[in-house]
């Protein structure tokens, strides 16, 4: 029966590792500014931010900066607490960017500046709820 | 005119659906000890609900047919212009027709059990029933007191949604559906959807033997019809998720075949603890042992289906997901559905759990059943450590249940997320299934073990080194990753010619085994080594704020102007259209009509038409030479739609037998957006002149008076001349010819036109007639553009070829297993 028990620490083991790194790699939901006492504290993984972009009074985002090459662009997002941030992400603007009602950024703050890796988007979908009907 | 009656009929058959599967499974329960009466009561009710099921389906196949957008289902996925192959796809759009098709899986499932295996028919079919009840209440839609039961596909538009125009209008119909999400417009979400929702509903068969097991007291005796079940579910899941793999890799743009994405996740855990069930109780039936495990991982198979369809249908994802699933308010019933299978399956085990023959002595080393033993364990440490990671938003619901916020959000780097450990478990599995295979077909012992595994160990080693010195596989973990698998195939080759010679049916591990393993070279080849063809080194830094590490895997191309990539030379030749007639057609020779499917094109003076295949589909015509000239030519996609705003980026390909060439566009100027022109600037030209318009060579070659402008005729009184201008492009001429008209005498028009790829518009200004002259005016803007990412994917054909032979394999094992089975059925040897 010995090496039945030592087996079956063996798996134990690795699976409290795997919980253990499990924890270690995901990432949090936070805001602008808990996300800047992290950064501060030293913590290097990416965190999520949700938030908005700010829109003027006509309507128009503002605060969006393309690149000459277009390859990479800066732009402003306000987070739930209504923190208005500059972000810059290296990557093209997303086609329908400024269409998005909401958006997420996954990244981290260096000094100033959040830099995003990634961009996910929440686009006002007709198909969820409430199309507009017209006769 | 709304058409109730259709709808209503459907209602009644979604009824009857549902009361027939609870009698079914109450008689099927009272006929579990071989009661005919019950059970062939059972089966009766059991064919009624089918032939309910399938009235269900072409019921809401009418409503999507006749285009009836008075039905909230048809109206939200599908629209006129939908093509009939694509209507079928209406079915897994939404999740009301997704449980259908899993019904009618299941339906069809439970004849062919009835009609095989009569022993087994009442406790099977009586696990088989109680899905369907639970599945048919989620397609219920009845309200009792204030809860909701299920959301029914026969819903009236103007039951669901609150529009002002149905208080002014109840009877007002939409014109015209939404239509289908353009990412499902695609013949692999045709097929690839119904084989996963067939293995979905495989699922349930070997846990419904299981479960019917246990209630009858035949703890042990369901592992046989079980096994070639469990096989054919997991063949059919594998080859379902490989196909959603091999749709993401062609049609979405996050530039690979897996992307850890949740739903992707929670169909890959139960597939690996379905292949460890599957492994276990092969060892059972070998030797005895292992029955308690085998009992466990088929449960928790089934649950963890269970758990995935929670898990991709409660909207419990929310962010954490690009598959958007919209909530119907189910999630309270899934958890419902979730619990009474676990609770039921648990409740027997324990139940049983003293009846169950306790395990041998020590389990030795050398013996067969230890290799398979760790290979199980190794299965289901890898389903786990993507379960845990996949569950996130889970600890997120319950905590917030339990009264504090944890704001846990997913992984961010996949990589050290899911690949690596995937990888490191993968090494093991590798090894494992080429070392259990010796000890599965050979006595072996101390002695023998070196002999029998050296030479598979040598060769494979020698193998690996030369990949790896060609290769240049410098990673550790992927080349010992890389060995792992060399040394399987080389063990399993060597067994399967040893059995093969013998009898080629006992031949299904050894080519499941290669399969796998090829599958994995092909993953470390294609993910580890895929190189970026695009990392645009040259650019500057646009801002300093930028850290330096961040990635520049895009590259900017403008219109007709080459740029170096690589081995490459490649040239964005222009956005084309793709037509019946001619293929691919230049979008700016193209006009639009009435009919949305038809554009018009001129020749000389006349038009000719042609058919779009799909309006909303646009391709950059993107070109790549090598030294020896053109090499090939990529069309990458954008489908733009509308109804949806969505704008859906699809790469194209270049399949070569080492490699794939990746192509995808990340984005290009919004069509939308109006163009920037320039201050016009104005040039004074005679008849033959060479000038320049935005550093084009343009020649003035005649101007000519006309009578009829885009084919209306002009007054008697009005004169009318154009300019032709032949411009010299890069690669092509181009003719302009703006248009000068004088009206009534005294008003001026000017008319001009625009050459798209080399970004100006011109118009005539004045006509000096004294001076044989015109006066031009031209305005440019920015060239068109693309960004696009271009990658190079070594090596991906093995994971193809890998998968085929895994299906290969899997219908040698299920066919053995399945003779097996009827030759002790037809014998009567065994209780049947």
């Amino acid at each position: 029966m010995k090496s039945k028990y030592i087996f079956a620490i063996i798996v134990i083991a690795i699976a409290i590792v795997i919980v253990v790194s499990m924890t270690g790699d995901a990432s949090s939901y936070v805001t602008f500014s808990e996300a800047k006492e992290l950064s501060q504290k030293g913590y290097q993984n990416s965190i999520h931010v949700v938030g908005e972009l700010p829109k003027t009074l006509s309507g128009e985002i503002s605060g969006i900066e393309e690149s000459p090459d277009k390859l990479s662009f800066k732009f402003d997002m306000v987070d739930e607490n209504g923190f208005r941030q500059k972000v810059l992400y290296a990557n093209p603007m997303p086609t329908d960017f400024t269409r998005s009602e909401q958006v997420v950024i996954v990244g981290a703050y260096n000094g100033e500046n959040f830099i995003a890796e990634k961009i996910l988007l929440k686009c006002p979908s007709k198909y969820q709820e409430d199309p507009e009907f017209t006769s | 005119m709304i058409h109730y009656f259709e709808g209503q009929l459907g209602h009644v058959f979604v009824i009857v659906a549902f009361v027939t599967s609870i009698v079914s499974a109450y008689a099927f329960f009272k006929g579990r000890n071989s009661d005919e009466t019950w059970s062939s009561f059972g089966v009766k009710l059991f064919y009624v609900h089918s032939i309910a099921v399938l009235g269900i389906i072409a019921i809401l196949f009418y409503l999507i047919s006749n285009h009836y957008f008075e039905y909230h289902y048809v109206y939200s996925h599908s629209s006129k212009t939908l093509p009939a192959y694509y209507q079928i796809s209406c079915f897994w759009e939404g999740q009301e027709g997704s449980f259908l098709l899993w019904m009618f899986w299941n339906a069809l499932l439970g004849i062919l059990l009835i009609n095989t295996n009569k022993f087994w028919k009442a406790p099977v079919m009586l696990i088989m029933s109680l899905t369907q009840v639970f599945l048919a209440s989620m397609i219920l839609g009845v309200v009792i007191l204030d809860m909701k039961i299920g959301s029914s596909p026969f819903m009236l538009l103007r039951e669901v949604i609150d529009a002002p125009i149905f208080k002014t209008n109840p009877n007002f119909i939409p014109e015209d559906g939404n239509g289908l999400n353009p990412l499902l417009q695609n013949y692999w979400m045709v097929i690839h959807p119904p084989t996963l929702f067939l293995g979905f509903a495989t699922t349930v068969i070997p846990f419904a033997y299981c479960i019917g097991g246990l209630i009858i007291g035949k703890n042990k005796e369901w592992i046989r019809p079980a096994l070639p079940w469990a096989q054919f579910s997991a063949m059919i899941l594998g080859v379902g998720i490989l196909m959603g793999a091999y749709w993401a890799y062609e049609t979405l743009n996050f530039g690979g075949y897996w992307n850890w994405d949740p739903v992707e996740n929670a169909i890959y855990v139960p597939w690996l603890v379905l292949v460890a069930a599957i492994h276990v109780m092969i060892a059972y039936k070998k030797s005895g042992s292992a029955l308690k495990l085998s009992l466990i991982l088929v449960v928790a198979t089934f649950v963890l289906v269970l758990y995935a369809t929670f898990l991709t249908r409660s909207g419990i994802l929310g962010n954490a997901s690009v598959h958007s699933f919209t909530d119907l308010g189910l999630s309270g019933q899934l958890l419902i559905y979730l619990l009474a299978f676990l609770t039921l399956a648990v409740f027997l085990i324990i139940k049983r759990w003293k009846e169950l023959p306790k395990s041998k002595e020590e389990v030795s080393t050398y013996s067969r059943e230890f290799w398979i033993f760790m290979g199980a364990t190794v299965l289901c440490l890898m389903a786990f450590q993507v379960l845990a990671g996949t569950s996130i938003p889970v600890y997120n619901s319950i905590a917030e249940g339990l009264g504090f916020e944890l704001n846990m959000a997913p992984a961010t780097d996949t990589y050290s997320a899911y690949s690596l450990p995937q990888l490191l478990l993968s090494i093991f599995l590798a090894i494992l299934s080429g070392t259990g295979q010796f000890f599965w077909w050979k006595k072996i012992d101390k002695s023998k073990l070196k002999a029998e595994l050296a030479i598979p160990f040598v060769v494979s080693l020698v193998i690996s080194a030369i990949i790896i010195a060609i290769g240049k596989v410098t990673d550790p973990y992927y080349a010992i990753l890389l060995i792992a698998c060399m040394y399987s195939i080389v063990a399993n080759g060597k067994i399967f010619f040893g059995i093969a010679k013998s009898n080629i049916q006992l031949s299904g591990g050894s080519i499941t085994h290669i399969g796998v393993a090829m599958m994995l070279i092909g993953i470390l080849f294609s993910s580890g080594y895929s190189t970026i063809l695009s990392k645009n080194y040259t650019s500057m830094v646009w801002s300093s704020e930028f850290p330096e590490e961040v990635n520049r895997d895009n590259l900017l191309l403008f219109i007709n102007e080459p740029r170096q990539m690589g081995e490459y030379s490649m040239i964005y030749k222009g956005i084309r259209k793709k037509t019946k007639e001619e293929g691919f057609v230049d979008q700016n020779e193209l006009s639009l009509t009435l009919n949305p499917l038809r554009v018009a094109r001129a020749q000389g003076d006349s038009y000719d038409t042609l058919t779009l295949i799909n309006p909303e589909n646009s391709y950059f015509e993107v070109e790549y030479h090598n030294e020896a000239g053109l090499a090939f030519t990529l069309f990458p996609r954008v489908q733009i739609n509308d109804a949806m705003d969505m704008i859906v980026y699809s790469p194209d390909i270049k399949r070569k037998v080492s490699a794939d060439m990746y192509t995808h566009v990340r984005t290009f100027p919004d069509p939308e957006q109006d163009v920037e022109w320039s201050e016009p600037k104005e040039i004074k030209v005679t008849i033959g002149d060479q000038f320049f318009i935005n550093d084009y060579v343009a020649t003035l070659d005649k101007m000519e008076p006309i009578s009829s402008i885009s084919g209306d005729e002009l007054d008697i009184n009005d004169v009318a001349v154009k300019a032709v201008i032949n411009v010299q492009g890069e690669y092509s001429d181009y003719q302009a010819e703006p248009i000068f008209v004088i009206r009534n005498r005294e008003f001026v028009g000017r008319i001009d036109d625009e050459i798209r790829d080399l970004a100006f518009r011109v118009s005539i200004q004045n006509i000096i007639p004294q001076e044989n002259a015109v006066v031009l005016a031209y305005q440019t803007t920015q060239k068109d553009w693309i960004i696009m990412e271009a990658v190079k994917k070594p090596w991906i054909n093995l994971l193809w070829i890998g998968t085929f032979l895994l299906v290969i394999g899997f219908v040698v094992a299920i066919r053995r297993r399945y003779i097996e089975f009827m030759k002790i059925r037809d014998k009567g040897v065994e209780v049947l």
